[in-house]
């Protein structure tokens, strides 16, 4: 195997790479406030499932809850999915992992924002809802931004991790590519490890500019 | 009719009885003033009126219509409270702007989305007020941007295009510099002389004085006594008022 073809192959299975960091962000960041929202509840009973939850998913290793969520469904319940279970297992795992951790940010955030900003919006009439998506979000979104970067970044650190049920992306194929006869072995490592960095890089600029546009204000 | 008619209000916080039977009704244009040493229970007065707190027991009227009434001896505050606080605005010692919204949008966009009313009309009397505060310059300017005494004409404008009948303050200057206590306090000057009805928190007592159609000297969760500033600053009978305002003399 050449190693433009080794680059070829990797970059093609980086597609998959994407679409579970992608799936995962579009999922776990608004699960997290839901997840806040239950851990914030009045219903004693969701309170503690949420706690439980969150405790669970911040205590066990990602791989385990990934092949939790990929085998037990089959083995334990004799359920089989249709279409590409491997994949979607995947993503399934990482919403829910990292909405746990999305929740504690969300939860850092709006609570460090000043009783008096609920109490202005109060006296002038806001509702609750109104109170939230007006007042409380958008400055919770400023202040959590630099914690939720570090998330992003450790997802597509973390994406590789699918490689554990063999699912299809970028660190399995490298994987798969380096012990297949006359490939170009560990560079193939370094390459995928360059495409991660790459990757990366892109991520923190865009959250750069993001945090910029949100700099009007202090 | 009275604008604020709030009547035996108790109040406690576990174990610490904040407020004993305070009562207080204010008419229409009237100007009155708090006093008291830190801890007597203004705060806490005010924001029981503004329904921040809810009241232990007490009853609260708002242009004649019931806010908190005692049933059975217990306190029911009505369901609509939304109307009710369109009638009054309040003004907090830390201003409390929306830091992500510029002036503009700090001072409509309650008028426009929780009054619902229209924007073009919102929009015109915001920038009318604010050039009558001195911050016709300032409409785009984010809080952050400006000085304490901004922020607080600020505040107070955003208190008044919500066309409240009567407007509270709870110690509007505390938080400045002496040197923009005085930007701000012409500011309420103006409102009185424009017969806005406010109850006023404050330790400014020269400005209390100068102001006020009523001045009530709190103590220790009670109205220990109230009346003209004339009465209260220059021929007080209580002895613990003259106590607490020797503190003042200079
Ligand atoms: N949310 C609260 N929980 C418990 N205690 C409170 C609370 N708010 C006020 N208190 C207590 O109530 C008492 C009266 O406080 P309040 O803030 O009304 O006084 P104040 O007259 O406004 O004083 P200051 O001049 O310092 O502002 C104080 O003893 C205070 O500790
Ligand atoms: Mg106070």
């Amino acid at each position: 195997m050449t190693f433009q073809t080794m680059v070829g192959e990797l970059a093609y299975a980086f597609i998959n790479t994407f679409l579970i960091f992608a799936f995962t962000l579009l999922g776990a960041l608004p699960l997290g406030l839901i997840v806040y929202f239950c851990k914030k509840s009045r219903f004693l009973p969701l309170r503690w499932i949420t706690e439980v939850y969150i405790s669970v998913m911040r205590g066990t290793p990602l791989i385990l809850q990934i092949m939790v969520i990929y085998y037990v469904p089959s083995l334990v319940f004799e359920i089989t999915f249709p279409g590409n279970w491997r994949f979607y297992a995947v993503v399934v795992a990482f919403i829910v992992n990292y909405a746990a951790y999305f929740a504690e940010i969300y939860r850092g955030g709006i609570e460090s924002i000043e009783i008096g900003q609920y109490e202005a919006a109060q006296v002038l009439g806001y509702g609750k809802l109104q109170t939230f998506v007006k007042i409380i979000l958008p400055q919770m979104v400023k202040r959590t931004l630099p914690a939720v970067t570090n998330e992003v970044i450790t997802l597509v650190k973390d994406t590789s991790l699918a490689s554990a049920i063999g699912t299809i992306e970028m660190f399995t194929k490298a994987k798969q590519i380096a012990v297949s006869p006359r490939s170009p072995g560990m560079m193939t490592f370094l390459v995928a490890g360059v495409f991660y960095y790459v990757f990366n890089a892109i991520v923190a600029f865009v959250m750069k500019r993001i945090e910029k546009a949100l700099n009007y204000y202090q | 009719m009275h604008i604020l008619d709030i009547q035996n209000v108790r109040k406690s916080f576990g174990d610490n009885e904040v407020l004993k039977d305070i009562s207080l009704t204010v008419d229409k244009g009237e100007v009155v003033s708090v006093i008291g040493p830190s801890g007597s229970g203004k705060s806490t007065f005010l924001r029981c009126a503004t329904l921040l707190e809810t009241m232990d027991s007490g009853t609260l009227r708002y242009m004649d219509e019931p806010v908190a009434t005692m049933e059975n001896g217990r306190i029911v505050y009505t369901k609509d409270l939304k109307k009710v606080r369109g009638y009054f605005g309040l003004v907090f010692q830390n201003f409390n702007l929306f830091p992500h919204y510029s002036v503009l949008k700090n001072v409509t966009d309650a008028p426009i989305h929780v009054q619902k009313r229209p924007k073009e009309e919102v929009r015109a009397q915001a920038l009318e007020l604010l050039d009558a505060m001195g911050l016709g310059d300032k409409a785009n300017a984010y809080p952050c941007q400006l000085s304490g005494g901004q922020k607080q004409r600020v505040s107070i404008v955003r208190a008044l295009a919500m066309n409240p009948e009567i407007l509270f303050f709870d110690e509007p200057t505390s938080a400045l510099d002496p040197e923009l206590t005085g930007e701000v306090l012409k500011v309420i000057r103006q409102l009185a002389e424009q017969s806005m009805t406010m109850v006023i928190v404050t330790h400014e007592m020269a400005f209390a004085h100068a102001i006020s159609d009523r001045v009530i000297f709190m103590d220790g969760g009670v109205i220990v006594e109230q009346g003209t500033p004339q009465e209260l600053f220059e021929g007080t009978k209580k002895e613990r008022t003259r106590q607490f305002l020797q503190n003042y003399q200079r």
